[in-house]
């Protein structure tokens, strides 16, 4: 099993949870983020004082799949996030060991 | 005395003391919109400190609703109000004792009872003017104290002096109609004299400290705005001809300084902001009050073009003196409402009320008793306001301990938080980290 996380722009999270629905996931967690990359951050000015903010909003993205979806659930992705400007963000995968579903104690791919 | 001629005049009209409805009604109606303008001032403010402060600076414009209120009716009404002195009143009135009689010098067509409420709505925010510049460092009961205490000793003679026609400014022929000296000169000055003692924010000025929520600020401005209206038009005293000049002089000159402080970040920065608009539009109010039932609306459009400028240049002013005006009271109501003042000797006009300035060929006359009005109230303010702030920093401290300022005054003053993750950098933003590129 494989946990993919994905770190996009906030504004193409339903474009990706689209795609992943009809790709037929079963199940992803998302939540708010900040950080930079090479985009760094932008600069605001209040009453003339400038202010550089160094880390910017995106979305993170994470989702457990089998081995075998891994490489297609990247590229989908990918595909689905992609504006291909600055910014769009990284996937990434790491394998997991153990899964465990709370209500029924199922274990490995059945927990999925 | 100037400022009471419109009602002086209806006075006259009617018959000496008699009571007009319609004038009642407008007053009372304007007590309340000027008292609307503290919670207004408390968002405004509100919204341009830290996440951790913003109760803070809630509570000490809202306590300042509270004391004043109190302490106005017990006496300090009768000593800005009553007497024959030139310098300070008496306290012939002291609890309202004998309210039906006129205050001295003048011949309202309100009831006595009306200008009390009336004038209580400016003895009200005028200390809340000060918490702009102090924000995020003073102790809550030390603020009550002071505020308390200056209400007594700087903020009852001034208005004596300048509003009461009896005061000596006043008979010198000093114009104010709404508050340019007595108001925000007066204020923005014993804002500079705690800042002085009190010191700057810790980690000001390398660390900035963004406001944490720009909508309060513009909703705050709104409300100011609307309440404006009863403090400048209200200030006639009466429902006519005058208070409709105010009203109109207002709104033009804070239009105009709105677009003029939007201009001016365009043209220095390279965008015209939403703040900006706040504080250009609250720049026009201010430069404005002394003046607007005094000139024309052509001059009230000048007064407010110059004002938006003014300021927005004026609250770089303590980036290189090195004080830490956190909201900018000192760029915004000192320097405002002086400008306000000291223009009213260039575009004075009797054909609208009062004398004739330089523009209307009066001379430098009435521009020699401006200047004299700002430097009185201005010198007054700030001596005795250093005075005072010294003595409460020395017996009770004025200031919070390094430990509560860190916290945030909501958590330290107040055993209270406005947002969840309000002691998180500005609070506001999850996680938002930022820092100075100038």
């Amino acid at each position: 099993m494989k946990l993919i996380t994905a770190i996009i722009k906030p504004f193409k999270l339903d474009d990706v949870k689209s795609a992943l629905q009809a790709y037929g996931i079963t199940g992803m967690t998302v939540s708010e983020a900040s950080g930079f990359g090479r985009t760094r951050g932008h600069t605001e000015v209040y009453r003339g004082a400038e202010y550089t903010v160094d880390l910017i909003p995106k979305v993170r993205l994470e989702v457990v799949v089998d081995d075998g979806d891994a490489e297609k659930v990247i590229d989908t992705i990918v595909k689905a996030a992609s504006t291909g400007a600055i910014g769009d963000g990284k996937v990434w995968s790491v394998p997991v060991d153990h899964i465990v579903r709370v209500r029924t104690g199922e274990r490995g791919v059945d927990a999925i | 005395m100037h400022y009471l001629m419109g009602a002086m005049v209806s006075a006259a009209a009617t018959s000496t003391n008699a009571t007009n409805h319609a004038d009642t009604a407008w007053i009372l109606a304007s007590s309340a919109l000027v008292l609307l303008m503290t919670p207004g001032l408390a968002f405004f403010y509100g919204g341009m400190v830290r996440g951790k402060n913003v109760l803070g600076m809630l509570a000490q414009n809202y306590v300042t609703m509270g004391m004043v209120s109190v302490l106005w009716i017990a006496g300090v009404y009768s000593l800005a109000f009553q007497g024959s002195n030139g310098l300070i009143g008496n306290l012939t009135q002291f609890g309202l004792n004998h309210i039906w009689q006129q205050p001295a010098g003048m011949s309202l067509t309100i009831p006595p009872m009306v200008f009390v409420a009336f004038q209580l709505m400016f003895a009200i925010i005028t200390p809340a003017l000060i918490t702009g510049g102090t924000a995020d460092r003073l102790k809550f009961g030390s603020w009550v104290a002071f505020s308390s205490i200056w209400l007594v000793i700087v903020y009852a003679p001034v208005a004596h002096w300048v509003f009461s026609p009896v005061g000596w400014l006043a008979k010198k022929g000093a114009e104010d109609f709404a508050g340019g000296t007595v108001v925000h000169a007066n204020a923005g000055a014993a804002a500079l004299a705690v800042i002085l003692v009190v010191g700057k924010r810790k980690g000001w000025p390398k660390e900035r400290m963004r406001p944490h929520n720009v909508p309060f600020i513009l909703l705050g401005a709104g409300l100011l705005w609307f309440g404006w209206f009863g403090f400048n038009a209200g200030s006639a005293l009466s429902a006519n001809t005058l208070s409709a000049y105010a009203f109109v002089n207002t709104n033009t000159a804070t239009g105009a300084a709105l677009v003029a402080w939007m201009l001016t970040e365009k043209i220095r920065d390279g965008h015209a902001t939403t703040f900006g608009a706040a504080s250009g539009a609250i720049a026009g109010l201010v430069a404005i009050t002394p003046a607007c039932g005094f000139v024309s609306p052509m001059g009230s459009i000048i007064i407010g073009f110059a004002a938006g400028i003014v300021c927005c240049l004026a609250t770089g002013l303590k980036n290189i003196f090195k004080f830490d005006d956190a909201l900018d009271v000192v760029g915004v109501h000192l320097v405002g409402g002086i400008l306000g003042a000291l223009l009213i000797g260039f575009f004075g006009t009797a054909m609208v009320n009062g004398a004739n300035g330089v523009f209307y060929h009066g001379g430098w006359t009435l521009m020699g008793h401006q200047a004299l009005a700002v430097a009185a109230v201005v010198v007054y303010s700030f001596v005795v306001t250093y005075v005072l702030a010294q003595i409460i920093q020395k017996t009770i401290g004025f200031r919070i301990s390094e430990e509560d300022e860190v916290a945030g005054l909501d958590l330290s003053q107040h055993a209270e938080t406005a947002y969840e993750s309000a002691n998180l950098s500005d609070g506001s933003r999850f996680l938002s980290n930022f820092t100075s590129t100038k």
